[in-house]
């Protein structure tokens, strides 16, 4: 198995990020180190998915820096990200992965792109065009494509929001495939459920801003703030 | 004889003229896009100092008049003209450059709009998977090709029906530069109405044809493409 620990840890420092005067991410500092899937836990506009863009270097933030391990600009080419809402471009799941090997500088191969549809449950619709997939085909065929750079650090937004509990369920098998073969999943969602199966430690955000972050364990067995004993009672944090 | 006899018939002339005004009106599209396409690609894709003004000169310059546009060709190819020496002046070659000319603005500003939009949806996937430069305009530039058909449709319409700008530095002339809209223009004065009914009819399908080819490929790329 190659070394994937290279990219890691990534340390966010006091980064803060804002929407025209809007604040949404409010200097936040953490540490994400090499291990088990991080799962970013909030309700929706606590800010998880501004976390993933500001590490995959998407967005730039107003203020603080995102430290990598081997440096910015090096890690995040080892890095891949898969949104909640996927584009597909126009041209068949194949050709999808093709570009994406091609983006990652890897050789387009036809063994290569099946054996990559084959690991997401896709090799029998490698010539259909994608936009036509189903959303959980073409949630799976983002993640081949995201597979596709061979990556140290996938992060993924809400990956399951749309989907059936089928579909969810192949899609978790993939993320807890790619965690064992040593790629740090960092993923964002707000499903407790899913966080429980999934989660090695776990980060609770609310308002922009870290309300707690712990082991799977501890937080789903002895929560410390009242945000968050209130939030895995099932409450509403506005 | 009709205006349906000289079509059914096959007169010569009148497929002649047919032959060079589409001769004209394609190598008019072709070369607009290649200098249309390329530009309305930066201006969706670049930001410089003074973008905003190249855009808005560039939209206006979609309802430029053809007969302006046709004086300025010919003041350029005119003998005494900046570019007379190449001697073009009542050329197909002339009709040519007046067209591109003509309809570049419009395929610039769409190929913009067109490629902006595309830009706006693939814009995160592509940044995360570090595609950029050449390779992503290439990406844009064909994911959104049967888009930009439609773009050189409308160059093409606009072209192809187009009188005043061919007139002027065409001149006219029978057998070598007359052309489907200056010869209904010119038969029509002369009272020889089915020859002008004729070519009528004759651009209005070959318009037709153009456009429901590209209907027809539009609908076989959203089946098979997606």
């Amino acid at each position: 198995m190659r070394d994937r620990s290279n990219s890691l840890p990534i340390e966010f420092q006091n980064v803060a990020y804002a929407a025209g005067a809007t604040s949404i991410l409010g200097a936040i500092s953490l540490v994400i180190s090499a291990g088990a899937p991080t799962l970013l836990l909030g309700p929706n506009g606590s800010g998880k998915t501004t976390f993933l863009k500001l590490a995959m270097g998407l967005l730039t933030p107003a203020a603080g820096r995102i430290l990598f391990a081997s440096g910015a600009e090096v890690a995040r080419r080892r890095c891949a990200i898969v949104f909640q809402k996927p584009v597909m471009l126009r041209r068949s799941a194949a050709r999808n992965v093709a570009f994406a090997l091609k983006a990652a500088a890897r050789a387009p191969e036809a063994a290569t792109i099946e054996r990559l549809l084959q690991a997401v449950g896709l090799g029998g619709v490698a010539e259909r065009p994608a936009r036509r997939l189903s959303g959980g085909e073409q949630q799976r065929l983002a993640l081949a494509r995201a597979l596709a750079r061979d990556p140290d650090v996938l992060f993924l937004d809400e990956p399951t929001a749309s989907l059936d509990p089928a579909a969810t369920k192949s899609v978790e098998d993939i993320i807890v495939r790619t965690a064992e073969r040593g790629v740090k999943i960092v993923m964002a969602t707000h499903d407790l459920g899913q966080a429980r199966r999934l989660a090695g430690d776990v980060v609770l955000l609310a308002n922009g801003g870290i309300v707690e972050h712990a082991a799977a364990t501890a937080f789903f067995q002895a929560p410390v703030t009242a945000t968050a004993k209130r939030f895995l009672a099932g409450e509403l944090i506005l | 004889m009709t205006a349906l006899e000289l079509i059914w018939s096959g007169d010569a002339r009148l497929f002649q003229i047919v032959g060079l005004s589409l001769f004209v009106t394609l190598s008019a599209t072709l070369l607009a896009a290649a200098a249309g396409m390329p530009l309305g690609a930066l201006l969706a894709l670049s930001r410089f100092p003074g973008r905003h003004a190249l855009i808005v000169l560039v939209n206006g310059a979609m309802g430029l008049p053809p007969v302006v546009v046709g004086l300025v060709v010919f003041l350029l190819l005119s003998r005494s003209g900046p570019l007379g020496e190449l001697g073009i002046l009542f050329t197909p070659q002339a009709m040519i450059i007046a067209q591109a000319i003509l309809i570049s603005p419009i395929i610039a500003a769409l190929t913009r709009q067109v490629i902006e939009d595309l830009w706006a949806e693939y814009k995160d996937e592509l940044t995360a998977m570090h595609v950029a430069g050449g390779q992503r305009v290439a990406t844009l530039l064909w994911d959104a090709r049967f888009s930009l058909v439609t773009t050189l449709l409308a160059g093409f319409g606009r072209a192809a029906a187009e009188v005043g700008a061919v007139m002027i530095v065409g001149g006219n002339i029978d057998g070598f530069t007359r052309v489907m809209t200056t010869t209904i223009a010119l038969e029509t004065s002369k009272g020889n109405l089915p020859l002008a009914i004729g070519l009528g009819l004759v651009l209005i399908a070959v318009i037709l044809a153009v456009n429901a080819l590209a209907w027809a490929a539009r609908g076989w790329s959203e089946r098979h493409v997606g």
